[in-house]
């Protein structure tokens, strides 16, 4: 394996992974460096899901432009990849009269930010959309999309690679050193030099951007709590909820998003905290989201609630500011050679195709490069059983018998999906990994059944107990075999004595 | 697909303990062709992995392992010819009882005449319950280590902090104590323990393992593996007693909080249930509001003892059959109501024309208190009962001249002198 590539991007987020596919449709020497277990790991792989039209950013702002561009692109990307993508369009809900005009100043807006087909609606056409969704009036955006994030950024991921670039996990960058031309990045795999650098470290993009020199940002890290609810609870609303934006708030407020798997969440809140890692979740903030959530719908039970995670925003603006940041996309004066990205928040996600482009023009103006004839835009996702017809489930079954075995109850995930989910092309094998591959564990009993058996198959694999782990690094599963424990036991009881 | 459409006189949703027993009775009792539908690799469910003894103590009046008891029915259904499907997963039922099954030979269509609902439970997990804190590895439900340890010989940590008193959480404490683990203690939400008092003492007890009352974990520690959690008291009404919070290093935490039952099937078809049990209503023939259709064992309520959900299904197999053969049972004619210090009773109606074994669960810890059924002010039966606790079901039989006095065509049951 060459060590010397043309362009090096650190983190591999949707933005990091959407930069190096489209990278790799050119004749360069490409790798990204991820210093989680597997891609998607950090704020690309928790959030909304949400394709934002881009009626809540500022007219004429760097996050508007791309908003309204990378919305553009994303379904035909998302068929590209074979990525779950929905326009199940969004409500933005007034809860009461005195809310309606906040809902005509955020249609002026998305009108002049190019937002197609908005209009306010009364409560009953809301209640004939949303039968389910309490509120007075409501600002109808028919062209709002979800998407899954994590399989968008898995897929990119995959897509990069086999188009010839290099995707190495578990490789944090902690220095870099020389210039345009001739970066060198310090990982613990080793020296890795290149002509250029991305910084798409997201929550750690002021850290990078410290590494080559340039002091002037700090991300300051917001945690946004979110509740998954059981699929049973799918069809409480067709689109998605939301309230209208708390004013001088870091977020959008708690909304209600349907996932593309059929499940809903409600979050995020957003809490400012000094550690981008600490993604824990509270019990004041659970009871907030379901409080608050039930204003809008009334059926909501705690019950539902399967379980609970948290993203984390990295912004630019600390709490005691608020308001809004943009977004930084720039090649500064004291880092020529290195493309920062710093403050991508929301809406990111949605952005990420926009800002690929950009981000590549930039390369291919300081390293002319020609495109490749055999770029493979299409990639395919392991079948899903559940979501397809019968008739062809079972010619899939009689195919290959593994099509027939359901090992996740819950999610209904075959045998073979989680068998292709373990030979991922990343060569990523936690836990979570595989969860995020396939969704086993990711159901009502969240590994309680299928957790053994996705451990078997693990194990079937090549990979042996002690090895194996939820995310990777020291999230180890199993300390061995319960030989080893009692062994272990003993010895140091006779070491005791 | 569509030409494999077959036809069985009973077909049963699971191959746990309630239908394995639920199978062998059907096919006992007449029907011509019994299914027995199972997720898994085997038949047995959870009792597989229970190495432990003292299943059979009220069935077979001894005390065997769960893989020992799960044998035996499984035995009596190979013998009595019970068909049983393994890796096979019901997809999807319809009210008309037509079952669609996926496995490795491909998906296949079943019309029943009676069908069975055997799903069993699941555990309730950290995100049901909402403990706050990171998310790191080592947070287990006590089921899925139980799985680990004794099926596939895993140790999943050294330290262990375990959450929640259930049987299982106490039976893994004594289990991960025997092989090798430290167990630095149970703590349990509840003013009384969850589990039934013989498992305090011969798990925890034995074990020097100790048991706090009204706690709970209040933040769980670690990045990537647990590195210790929080306990604090709580007070009445479940809140956190400040200035009670202690943090306890340990690498796993085990819980214990209580199983769900498996509706999901049953909501499909829309059966109506209890929201006490969450299982379904069902009559004195473990039918439920969808004709043709019975639910047996811990789908319909969670029960403590295995023997229990065997006799429960036993008959609900010999109903079924009775169904699928003749296409008649008794009517139910009178209703069945909890009264006071009782959570739930079951059934929900009896039809009066035989002895009913009635099935319930107290609200509190009583002692000396009776069991009192009564109609129109009229008491029917009173049965002593020297002890009753929340987690024991109590199962009491009443024969059918008692029914006879029966006013209103209602019967109260309830705690009383």
């Amino acid at each position: 394996m060459s060590d010397t590539f043309d362009v090096a991007i650190v983190g591999g987020g949707v933005v990091g992974a959407a930069i190096a596919r489209e990278l790799s449709r050119y004749d360069l020497k490409v790798v990204l460096l991820e210093k989680a277990a597997d891609v998607a790991r950090g704020t690309s792989g928790k959030n909304s899901g949400v394709v934002h039209t881009g009626i809540n950013v500022p007219t004429g702002s760097v996050k508007a432009k791309l908003n309204v561009a990378g919305a553009e692109m994303f379904e035909d990307l998302c068929a590209d990849l074979d990525v779950p993508f929905k326009r199940c369009g969004k409500t933005i809900v007034a809860l009461s009269e005195a809310e309606l005009p906040d809902l005509e100043s955020l249609m002026a807006r998305g009108v002049a930010n190019g937002v197609r087909d908005l209009e306010i609606i009364d409560s009953a056409t809301l209640k004939r959309m949303e039968p389910n969704i309490e509120g007075a009036a409501a600002l109808n955006v028919p062209t709002a999309a979800i998407v899954c994030p994590y399989s968008l950024n898995i897929a990119l991921a995959e897509s990069v690679i086999e188009n010839g670039a290099e995707i190495r996990l578990n490789s944090p960058v902690t220095a870099i050193s020389g210039t345009e031309g001739s970066f060198e990045l310090t990982t613990p795999g080793g020296i890795i030099s290149a002509g250029l650098i991305v910084n798409s470290a997201g929550l750690f993009s002021d850290k990078v951007a410290r590494m080559t020199g340039v002091h002037r940002w700090r991300i300051w890290p917001c945690r946004g709590e979110y509740l998954i609810l059981d699929k049973s609870k799918g069809h409480l609303i067709n689109g998605m909820v939301y309230p209208v934006p708390p004013k001088g708030g870091a977020g959008l407020g708690i909304h209600i998003t349907p996932t593309t798997d059929g499940n809903i969440l409600l979050g995020p809140s957003a809490d400012y905290t000094n550690d981008a890692e600490d993604v824990r979740t509270t019990g004041k903030i659970r009871r907030q989201l379901l409080t608050e959530a039930a204003e809008f719908l009334p059926q909501l039970s705690p019950r539902d609630v399967i379980t609970a995670y948290s993203g984390m925003r990295p912004k630019l603006v600390p709490s005691k500011v608020g308001g809004f940041g943009d977004f930084v996309i720039e090649e500064v004066e004291e880092a020529p050679g290195v493309m920062q990205l710093v403050g991508i928040e929301s809406p990111g996600l949605t952005a990420s195709p926009a800002i690929a482009e950009q981000v590549s023009a930039w390369v291919r103006d300081k390293i002319p490069a020609q495109g490749k004839a055999d770029f493979v835009s299409k990639r395919t996702s392991i079948p899903r059983l559940r979501d397809e017809p019968l008739e062809l489930r079972e010619a899939r079954i009689q195919k290959d018998g593994d099509y027939g075995e359901i090992v996740c109850r819950c999610e209904m995930v075959t045998r073979k999906e989680i068998t292709e989910s373990i030979k991922n092309g990343l060569g990523a094998t936690s836990l979570n990994a595989i969860k995020y591959r396939s969704r086993a564990t990711m159901g009502r009993c969240q590994g309680g059944f299928c957790g053994p058996r996705v451990v078997d198959l693990l194990i079937e694999a090549g990979h042996p107990p002690e090895s194996l782990t939820l995310n990777g690094g020291e999230s180890w599963l199993f300390m061995g075999t319960t030989e080893d424990l009692r062994a272990e036991r003993k010895a140091e009881r006779t070491g005791a004595k | 697909m569509m030409g494999r459409t077959q036809k069985a006189d009973v077909a049963i949703i699971g191959g746990g303990p309630a239908g394995l027993a639920a199978a062998s009775e059907a096919k006992a009792a007449g029907a011509d062709r019994v299914l027995l539908l199972e997720r898994d690799a085997r038949v047995g469910g959870i009792l597989n992995q229970q190495v432990h003894d003292g299943f059979g103590t009220k069935v077979f009046n001894e005390a065997l392992t769960g893989p020992e008891y799960a044998a035996i029915y499984e035995d009596r259904c190979n013998e009595r010819d019970v068909e049983t499907w393994l890796k096979s997963t019901v997809i999807n039922v319809t009210k008309d009882r037509v079952l669609t099954v996926q496995s490795d030979s491909g998906l296949a269509t079943i019309e029943a005449s009676s069908m069975i609902f055997a799903m069993g439970c699941r555990e309730r997990t950290r995100g049901a319950i909402g403990t706050p804190g990171t998310r790191p590895a080592g947070v287990f439900t006590a089921g899925a280590v139980q799985n680990y340890m004794n099926v596939r010989n895993l140790a999943v940590g050294r330290k262990v902090v375990i959450l929640g008193s259930g049987d299982i959480g106490l039976i893994m404490a004594r289990r991960m104590t025997l092989e090798g683990a430290e167990v630095i203690c149970v703590a349990e939400i509840l003013p009384q323990p969850s589990g039934i008092a013989g498992n305090i003492v011969r798990c925890l007890e034995d074990f020097n393992i100790p048991l706090y009352l009204s706690t709970t974990v209040v933040e769980i520690h670690g990045k990537e593996r647990v590195t210790g959690v929080t306990l604090a008291q709580v007070g009445p009404k479940m809140g956190e007693v400040y200035g009670t919070r202690r943090f306890i290093e340990c690498d796993t935490l085990l819980l214990s909080v209580g199983l769900i039952p498996e509706t999901e099937l049953s909501t499909e078809v829309g059966i109506a249930t209890n929201p006490v049990t969450t299982g379904a209503v069902v009559d004195d023939s473990f039918r439920t509001s969808v004709p043709g259709i019975f639910s047996c064992g811990n789908v319909l309520q969670v029960h403590d003892v295995v023997d229990f959900a065997t006799l429960e299904a036993e008959k609900a197999g010999r109903a079924a059959a009775m169904w699928a053969t003749t296409g008649e049972l008794p009517e139910p004619t009178i209703s069945i109501t909890p009264g006071e210090g009782l959570r739930y009773v079951l059934p929900a109606a009896i039809s009066g024309v035989d002895a009913v074994d009635f099935t319930m669960r107290s609200w509190k810890e009583e002692h000396h208190k009776s069991v009192v059924f009564r109609s129109g002010g009229e008491v029917l039966r009173r049965l002593k009962m020297p002890h009753m606790e929340p987690a024991g079901m109590i199962r009491v039989r009443v024969g059918q001249g008692r029914f006879k006095k029966v006013l209103d065509k209602n019967i109260t049951v309830e705690v009383g002198e």
